[in-house]
């Protein structure tokens, strides 16, 4: 615990000297300390990346920790080609896109309501949306699933003839689900736009939509793009609902398609690590194009202004 | 306040009526009609088709009786409660606090730190298993060790819950991080100059500062550790010394035995854990605040 005191200069002489600051060796033990720790942090990714490469008979021979003999790209075509990966990479984008959408554009509406407008029971509302996205799924998740086997739905919007087993079905329990965390940021954003935007706007008499979709909405382009960014990632991980909600095999996204590729006596390990990898790395470009709005999502949500 | 007499045409009214009835529906439909319905089947023995009968406690009783997984299961989500809250949370707090000084590769280290977060918790369950597969798994290669990590039931729960905390780490850094950015660093200054040193400048003065952090902070350890399910579902399908709450909850779907009501009572059980919690969040949350 002495790293978390490494300075203790005196503050008299840090004054006097601010410019000029000679190399600590605490400063050194603070760096190698943090240097380990994310190395530590990067190697299960790095060994992932490692085994993916390497041929099953090799690793199988001399374990994962040794030396290469051949390098190889084949499990990756393995796991997009035979996998069959495409296609489920198409069946998360026919979930996500329209999950990542109508939720936000239902929670900004609703977080406009609670908290640019004084509606009556805007507090109760808020506590109960925020409330029902602290819950762990399974607590819900038995009767959802019997509800969803009981719903009828048309033919041409699932084949399924039910909201069990459907796209819809899945996309509206992402968006029940993500709505009430996106609320609550986005209410918490909107308090801290000036009123004065929308005073002037009531003298100009614009009605409730223009105020929210012309002069609330445009402000709220940093939230959005942060929590588009989380959704985005928070939808693509999930495993849980895809897993109970689905029965098609060649409609599960593709997080929960990885699952297929172990086998039901045997898994190749080096072939599941190929599709880990790939399954990882749009939410890894991801954060590494985004990982300011990334950031961000989580943040806001948690320093209330 | 002019605010106060502010008046809605009827197309405004409309609007909202349709706008958050939506909302409220959908809400209602999906989260806490369903969550009522648990409380409601967990005293019957639906099977999922056929007529609804109740039966009381019978199913809590079974399932503290005669149900051994269930005792595992409470064991694990206590274990990954308090390993994470205990372990992986200070962890992070602290690695937040070594980060949030001018340091040269304070961005390198972050973003390590933080990778695995946007990776989903099956993919991390399949990462483990080369780090830690009995045969030619990492740790036993560089140890020397034929320890079968993820198949003796006496100590797998402990290896899944590290990697649980690789990724619980960088996300509680994250929320750390920024919450130590935006403490005034007059305070520092003023604890500084009173002669406190580091150690008590963070403990006397900063941390107390961190109050509403540490309370997310917590709910979010909390909610993790109770809706762990992934991460054991993609190792064993949650069998064999991983049982937790929410895989024996699926369990009674998805497997081949539907026991609506008997996985109901579970479902309750981890509602009723969940709630004391959220609740003690919320009141936290929304305490004074009267607008």
């Amino acid at each position: 615990m002495t790293l978390t005191a490494p300075t203790a200069a005196p503050p008299a002489e840090a004054q006097r000297s601010p410019s000029r600051r000679p190399v600590r060796p605490l400063r050194i033990l603070l760096h190698a300390f943090l240097a380990l720790v994310a190395l530590g942090w990067l190697l299960p990714l790095a060994l992932a990346v490692f085994a993916s490469l390497r041929p099953y008979e090799e690793t199988a021979r001399l374990g994962y920790f040794s030396l290469p003999e051949h390098l190889t790209l084949d499990y990756y075509g393995q796991a997009w080609s035979q996998a069959e990966l495409p296609r489920y990479y198409l069946n998360t984008l026919i979930i996500v896109i329209p999950g990542v959408v109508i939720t936000l554009f239902m929670a900004s509406f609703t977080a406009f309501a609670i908290a640019r407008l004084r509606i009556p029971g805007r507090k109760a509302l808020l506590i109960v949306f925020t409330a029902g996205n602290l819950l762990p799924p399974q607590v819900l998740i038995t009767p959802l699933y019997t509800l969803y086997t009981l719903v009828p739905l048309p033919a041409w919007l699932s084949d399924s003839q039910s909201l069990y087993d459907s796209y819809l079905g899945l996309i509206l329990i992402h968006v029940a689900f993500q709505f009430g965390f996106c609320v609550f940021v986005m209410a918490n954003f909107m308090r801290t736009i000036p009123e004065e935007i929308n005073e002037a706007a009531l003298v100009d008499g614009a009605g409730v939509w223009k105020r929210y979709w012309r002069l609330t909405l445009p402000l709220c382009r940093p939230v959005l793009a942060a929590l588009s960014t989380l959704q985005f990632t928070w939808m693509y991980n999930d495993f849980l609902w895809a897993l109970v909600l689905m029965s098609s095999g060649d409609k599960l996204p593709v997080t929960s398609a990885l699952n297929n590729l172990r086998g039901q006596f045997f898994t190749d390990y080096n072939l599941l690590a190929a599709g880990s990898m790939l399954v990882a790395l749009p939410t890894l470009i991801v954060f590494q194009m985004l990982h300011k709005q990334f950031v961000a999502g989580l943040t806001l949500g948690s320093t209330k202004g | 306040m002019a605010v106060k007499t502010r008046r809605y045409s009827a197309r405004d009214v409309t609007v909202l009526v349709i706008g958050l009835g939506v909302a409220v529906i959908v809400n209602v439909g999906f989260i806490w009609g369903p969550t009522l319905a648990s409380v409601g089947l967990s005293a019957t023995d639906w099977g999922g088709i056929g007529p609804i009968e109740g039966v009381g406690g019978q199913n809590y009783h079974d399932l503290a009786a005669e149900y051994p997984p269930f005792w595992s299961a409470i064991r694990n989500n206590v274990l990954w409660l308090g390993f994470l809250g205990l372990i992986a949370t200070p962890f992070g707090l602290f690695c937040a606090v070594l980060l949030d000084r001018r340091l040269r590769l304070s961005r390198f280290y972050q973003s390590a730190l933080y990778m695995p977060v946007v990776l989903s918790l099956a993919v991390v369950g399949f990462i483990a298993q080369l780090v830690y597969s009995a045969d030619y798994g990492v740790l036993n290669a560089v140890t020397g060790l034929t320890v079968d990590w993820l198949g003796d039931s006496s100590i797998n729960i402990w290896v899944v819950m590290i990697a649980a905390a690789w990724r619980h780490v960088g996300y509680v850094m994250i929320i750390y991080l920024a919450g130590l950015k935006a403490v005034d660093p007059a305070l520092k200054e003023a604890a500084a100059i009173d002669g406190a040193n580091e150690r008590q400048a963070f403990f006397r003065v900063v941390f107390p500062t961190l109050r509403p952090v540490n309370v997310i902070v917590l709910v979010i350890t909390v909610i993790e550790a109770l809706r762990a399910f992934d991460i054991v579902y993609a190792i064993n399908k949650g069998r064999n010394g991983l049982e937790l709450l929410s895989v024996l909850v699926t369990e009674n779907i998805v497997g081949e035995a539907s026991r609506i009501g008997f996985g109901s009572a579970i479902a309750v059980v981890l509602l009723a854990i969940s709630l004391g919690f959220i609740v003690t969040y919320l009141s936290q949350m929304f305490r004074g605040e009267e607008r």
